[in-house]
């Protein structure tokens, strides 16, 4: 049984790979997203696709540990906080440009993820999932009481949006492009990572370490690289996070959002270029229209997360993947022939 | 002892001395000393349970000895990593078929050569050149890899689609793609039938003739007296015998191990003529 | 002197009901070779089970925490034969996803029920010892002796008994267990049950010495896995021995950088072993 889960969730990505190889359903996608906002004067349908982008780049960036490289990354909103904070410190406080401050706070977040690896790649994978889960909540905690830095409980306030050659980027529209173009450089880095030879690396290390060992994958410092590209992605969308909503506190750095990320991720299809997207988009509108149960969605989202593990690993994307499987053994094209990402 | 000794191919020669592994209270390889002749086919043989495939373990840096050392063309290998020892030239294939199931054929071969490229995360993300370079040698060499392996057009089959025996030929793939001095095949031959032996014999035979050192765990006795021109056997985790196939044969000792020294003594007897009789008939079919 | 005999008091207190934690985790983590995220859930239940038990109900403390045992004991092995059986085969992540599932459900179950305000627990012995000029509350005395009887008992049945020594020989070994015949999956609903019943106890020790909230349950998680790590995943004497390293680094530590970050010391403590010597304090037979 575990070989037809691992089979369908790791040839999800051969599926997703011919839909990639052709550029265009995505460029299509750009195109209609780039219309959006033109077309539906609506603030509040901005808001919501802005946050289901924003939060895409944090599922992109636990898609690469997670659906590439097989590592749960429970310390992924605590990143996503550190660049938040890194980008309202430095723009409130310091008085930096958000366009120094941004990458700054990437930067910041893929070396302390450097760092992390540094100490949780040298022990087994499980004691990697508690180490970062630990990590996770130390960064809240240490968020939280670091009341000089960070606002502590109070948070921090007022963080301006940044403006763009004397565009306020701040207005509805404005951020929507922004935030546009931030996915669209991410989903195209990433699928760049997927078909390199450091990507094909990480999908043997998840398939099997030993046998990626034995095939002489120097599997450590593969481990490293994702991590620096995971924890950097999160900052990315951390530091997009802060400018918009303006307000910081150290809750949405906690394991809740880690989960919820997670959750996104499993929904849409881990390892999967479409999936981060999809399962943010599906389960934010979700969120959204639960908005006054916030506190308890996970009563939920915690069978969700079971009954996905157990029955549906590979999530919408896996589900689309075994339709198409079915429909083309069915014309009689063999299903043994798998596409290979431009080899 | 000195690589420089042996006259012929000194980078190739792996040396190992007093080599062993205790697990907790097991020892399962103990004191074992000697070396592998480059450019000849080597046998491992033994007894169920004689400690082969943790030697192979051992050789291929999958595990660390807890006594002994290992040299590798007069290098000290015996603390150096997994992936670094294949990097110097030694690769292996193990025992249950491990390849990776739900990638191609031709993806298996790929990641077998990713040990000689260095393209990393930066070159992913720029798609530098040397990105594009070692993608496209990459390709190449597991195009070679998988001809030499006789799986020639079969590279986009899913890997965990195919037989047994095509599956055994996508690992030895995998490992010829790091281009290897020495490849390690543990037990090959193992759950396939007769006729498929005999093609995986004849394409072992011709890597080694290609040049490669080639060393085998087998069982099939038949495939090793055919293949092999060095044999060493082991037994309770230690080497009791070494030498040609013929010399080997007759060894008392490796007939002890392998009937267990209960045997009546005409038993025995009766068992070595009939091992140096199959011997002979085979020897007269390898010259052929 | 006073202070230091005073804290070494709280801190053998606080190791005894962090050793029953621990112990149920250890003994879990030899059945499903994966951390069990949902343990801290299982402990965080058992407190407001015993709390609701004692105040709407007024049904005395040690009947409250007996029921919480078996009710959780019960719960526990669900758990198992429901989530984790199924997912036995699938890779490692996905039985570890599920527990996250299962401990984030009970944590906003417990806030839609109970509200997400903290909750005071009143113990049976609300006196105080005077002895020696120290000051001893009777609970802590109550989780000394409690904690020693529940080990004991625990230590009877796991060296003594057929089952129990299975399940010993799982957790230290899981692969020479079944090798020796020993089936695993049918042990596995009783050591989860055994955790579930250990958690609610410890759980129901402690509470009346701080609060019972729905966050009790994750800090615990933080605390209980730094000790398995520390003392050796599978390792009984090691879950022991590390519950009280731990909890002797927070109340002595709790000392030095307050109260607010006492929690995360034992956390701070495993990422400085982990650096030193990745393997752990404690190296496993498997």
């Amino acid at each position: 049984m575990t070989n037809k889960l691992q089979q369908a969730a790791v040839s999800n990505t051969a599926a997703r790979r011919n839909v990639m190889q052709s550029g265009w359903p995505w460029l299509l996608v750009a195109v209609l997203a780039a219309l959006l906002p033109q077309v539906i004067h609506n603030t509040y349908i901005n808001d919501v696709a802005i946050n289901v982008m924003i939060w895409s780049v944090a599922a992109y960036g636990m898609n690469v540990m997670l659906g590439y490289a097989g590592l749960l990354p429970l310390a992924h909103a605590g990143f996503f906080g550190i660049g938040a904070y890194a980008v309202g410190i430095l723009t409130l406080k310091l008085g930096w440009n958000f366009w120094l401050a941004w990458p700054v706070g990437v930067l910041i977040c893929s070396l302390l993820g450097l760092l992390l690896g540094l100490i949780a790649f040298r022990t087994r994978d499980d004691v990697f999932a508690i180490l970062t889960l630990g990590i996770g909540v130390i960064i809240t905690q240490v968020i939280n009481k670091w009341d000089a830095l960070t606002g502590g409980n109070d948070g921090l306030n007022g963080v301006q949006p940044p403006q763009f050659f004397g565009i306020d980027m701040g207005k509805s529209a404005h951020f929507y492009y922004l935030t546009l173009v931030t996915l669209a450089v991410v989903i195209f880095l990433v699928a760049r990572v997927r078909n390199s030879l450091f990507g094909r690396s990480l999908i043997a290390i998840r398939g099997g370490e030993d046998l990626a060992r034995s095939a002489g994958i120097n599997v450590y410092t593969h481990k490293l690289r994702v991590m620096m590209l995971s924890t950097g992605l999160a900052g990315l969308a951390g530091g997009l996070y802060a400018v918009y909503i303006g307000f910081l506190g150290a809750a949405v750095t906690g394991p809740a959002t880690t989960f919820t990320i997670l959750l996104y991720l499993l929904v849409g299809g881990v390892g999967t270029l479409t999936g981060p997207l999809l399962g943010t988009l599906i389960i934010r509108v979700l969120q959204q229209s639960i908005q006054g149960l916030q506190d308890y969605q996970y009563i939920v989202f915690g069978p969700l997360l079971v009954v996905l593990v157990m029955f549906f690993p590979a999530g919408l994307a896996g589900i689309w993947t075994r339709v198409q499987a079915a429909r083309s053994a069915r014309i009689g094209q063999g299903s043994k022939e798998v596409q290979d990402a431009g080899v | 002892m000195l690589a420089s000794d042996h006259p012929a191919r000194p980078d190739v020669l792996l040396e190992f001395d007093d080599l062993g592994i205790r697990f907790g209270g097991n020892q399962a390889v103990q004191g074992v000393t000697g070396r592998i002749t480059p450019g000849v086919i080597t046998a491992i043989i033994g007894p169920n349970g004689a400690g082969k495939s943790t030697f192979f373990n051992l050789i291929s840096g999958f595990y660390k000895p807890t006594s002994g050392r290992i040299l590798f063309g007069g290098q000290d290998i015996t603390k150096a990593p997994t992936h670094e020892v294949v990097r110097l030239g030694i690769a292996r294939t193990f025992q249950t078929t491990t390849i990776y199931k739900e990638l191609s054929v031709l993806e298996n071969a790929v990641l077998g050569h990713r040990v000689r490229t260095n393209s990393g995360l930066w070159d992913a993300l720029l798609g530098t050149g040397r990105e594009r370079r070692q993608r496209a040698a990459s390709t190449e060499a597991a195009h070679v890899a998988l001809a030499r392996a006789g799986l020639a057009g079969q590279e986009h089959t899913l890997a965990g689609n195919l037989t047994q025996e095509a599956q055994k030929r996508v690992s030895i793939a995998m490992a010829l793609a790091t281009e290897p001095k020495v490849l390690l095949l543990d037990e090959p031959a193992a759950g396939i039938n007769p006729e498929e032996t005999v093609n995986l014999t004849r394409t072992i035979r011709e890597l080694a003739a290609g040049g490669l050192t080639v060393v085998l765990i087998e069982h099939k006795m038949s495939m090793i007296m055919t293949l092999a021109d060095h044999i060493m056997v082991l037994h309770h985790g230690q080497k009791i015998a070494e030498g040609s196939p013929q010399q080997v044969s007759r060894d008392p000792a490796v007939i002890e191990a392998y009937l267990g020294g209960h045997a009546e003594p005409h038993v025995k007897q009766a068992a070595t003529e009939e091992l140096a009789a199959e011997q002979a008939q085979i020897q007269g079919g390898h010259h052929a | 002197m006073i202070l230091f005999l005073q804290q070494f008091i709280n801190a053998l207190s606080l190791g005894g009901a962090y050793s029953l934690v621990a112990l149920g985790l250890t003994l879990v983590y030899g059945v499903m070779r994966i951390p069990n995220f949902a343990h801290g859930g299982l402990y965080m239940v058992g407190a407001y089970l015993t709390w609701a038990l004692l105040s709407t109900l007024g049904v005395p403390y040690f009947f409250a925490l007996g029921i919480s045992a078996v009710v959780m004991a019960l719960f526990a092995a669900l758990l198992e034969r429901v989530v984790f059986y199924p997912l036995r085969a699938a890779p490692h992540i996905h039985p570890m996803i599920a527990a996250i599932g299962v401990l984030f459900f009970l944590e906003a179950g417990v806030q839609l029920i109970w509200g997400p305000d903290f909750k005071p627990m009143s113990s049976p012995f609300g006196g105080v010892i005077q002895a020696a000029g120290l000051t001893i509350t009777g609970q802590r005395v109550l989780i000394i002796a409690a904690s020693v009887v529940v080990m004991g008992v625990l230590y009877y049945f796991l060296k003594r008994t057929l089952v129990g020594s299975t399940i010993e020989a799982m957790a230290q070994n899981r692969e020479g267990a079944r090798l020796v015949g020993i089936n695993v999956n049918r042990v596995a609903a009783l050591t989860f049950g055994i955790s579930g019943a250990l958690a609610a106890i410890a759980a129901s020790l402690i509470a009346p010495t701080s609060l019972v909230s729905p966050s009790m349950g994750e800090v615990m998680n933080l605390k209980v896995f730094a000790i398995i790590v520390l003392g050796g995943m599978g390792s009984v004497p090691g879950a022991i021995v590390g519950a009280f390293l731990l909890a002797f680094a927070e109340t002595f530590g709790g000392v030095l950088v307050g109260t607010d970050f006492a929690d995360v010391v034992g956390f701070a403590l495993l990422v400085i072993v982990l650096v030193i010597k990745p393997q752990g304090l404690f190296r496993r037979t498997t």
